[in-house]
């Protein structure tokens, strides 16, 4: 017979929830409160029901926007989990050639992300840039500032350099915590690296990979200081994802009831993201049974 | 309400959310919830079925006014919503 769950716990985090509160879910209220007026000043304000979602909804730029942010997201998951996954398997255990090689790896992750985008603006010239000059002399036709394939390309490179080693440190510090014994028993029963992978260590590093999938997914999802910088969102609006297209309406037209609507659609679609993968990754460790 | 431009909809949007928010908390009190496998893929608690069916209830509500036509009322949509709550808290 199953237990009633004990969630009394939970009464410990009230002081915390009180903080919050004030900085995280008042201004959330006030975007709602925001959403359904029209501010023409700070007196004068109407009440819109929901027009501003309808009009947010049937927006051709924004439907563009999010599918284009998708598209950018997943590419980043199935290219930076497994790449993080491989280079902590391949990074050396202990001793100084572990202290350095965590040096290294760690090292864009301490980069600004401006500085990230500026780097890589010129990195990818081809006049002064090194990336640029190399592509441009191997004959390959490389421009990000005017073709979409080339900024898509060098906007994806970007992130894959400055966040994969986030999810390397993750995957290592997971699988520095599996003792040896797992890896003493896979020998006395002979079973191939592989196996070893597939049986000891993704199941041990689920914890860790849940983490990285959850903080690489949002964090791809909000992107915006490094493809503002390196684009500015072009070619036209090949590389203008959800964030930037935000602060178009909220900052640069003032239109606060859209971006409010706005803003909470990307909320809706974040979170039902986070929950569907926090559960398909909970669900994918049961079939291990000791995971 | 003049403060911050808040509007009778929105309060009582929110007063909902905090009444919401007590029921849950008595009912937790006073019968603590058991984990159950519904219709949903996954085992949930009350509380799971809860934020399940509002995420839902705010999908379903977003799909009406973005799909519905220009003049069209917003209520359909919540009740189909709440409709769908309510079977997700039941059976879910």
């Amino acid at each position: 017979m199953s237990k009633p769950v004990n969630q009394k716990a939970l009464l410990l985090i009230v002081p915390m929830f009180v903080c919050v509160a004030f900085s995280a879910i008042m201004p959330l209220m006030t975007v709602v409160n925001y959403s359904v007026q029209d501010i023409i000043s700070p007196t004068q304000h109407v009440f819109v029901g929901t027009e501003w979602f309808r009009m947010i909804l049937n927006d051709p730029d924004l439907q563009d926007a999010l599918v284009r942010q998708l598209v950018f997201s997943l590419c980043v998951l199935l290219i930076e989990i497994p790449l993080g996954v491989a280079l902590a398997l391949a990074m050396p255990a202990a001793g100084w050639r572990a202290s350095a090689t965590l040096v290294v790896v760690a090292m864009p992750l301490l980069i600004p992300w401006n500085v990230v985008g500026t780097v890589w603006q010129i990195f990818g010239r081809s006049d002064i840039g090194l990336g640029g000059y190399v592509l441009t002399q191997l004959g390959i036709d490389y421009n990000y500032t005017a073709h979409t394939r080339d900024a898509w390309l060098t906007v994806l490179v970007m992130d894959v350099w400055h966040w994969t080693p986030l999810v390397a440190l993750l995957a290592y510090a997971g699988l520095r915590a599996i003792p040896d014994a797992f890896y003493q028993a896979a020998e006395i029963d002979g079973a191939s690296r592989f196996a070893v992978f597939r049986y000891i260590e993704l199941p041990k590093m689920r914890g860790v990979l849940m983490i990285a999938v959850l903080l690489r997914f949002m964090d791809s999802f909000m992107i915006y200081t490094e493809p503002f910088v390196l684009t500015g969102g072009g070619p036209g609006n090949a590389t203008t994802f959800l964030s930037q297209y935000l602060t178009q309406k909220a900052v640069g037209q003032f239109d606060l009831g859209p971006a409010a609507a706005f803003s909470l659609i990307y909320f809706l679609i974040i979170l039902l993201f986070c929950f569907i993968l926090y559960n398909w990754m909970q669900r994918l460790g049961q079939g291990d049974g000791h995971a | 309400m003049g403060w911050m431009m808040w509007t009778p909809e929105v309060a009582a949007f929110f007063g909902c959310i905090a009444l919401m928010l007590v029921v849950m908390t008595v009912l937790e009190i006073r019968w603590p919830t058991i984990e159950r496998k519904g219709w949903l893929p996954i085992a949930t608690t009350r509380g799971d079925r809860l934020f399940i069916g509002l995420l839902l209830a705010a999908y379903v509500n977003l799909a009406w006014v973005g799909l519905s036509a220009e003049e069209a009322s917003v209520w359909p949509g919540f009740g189909a919503s709440m409709l769908l709550l309510g079977l997700v808290m039941w059976k879910g």
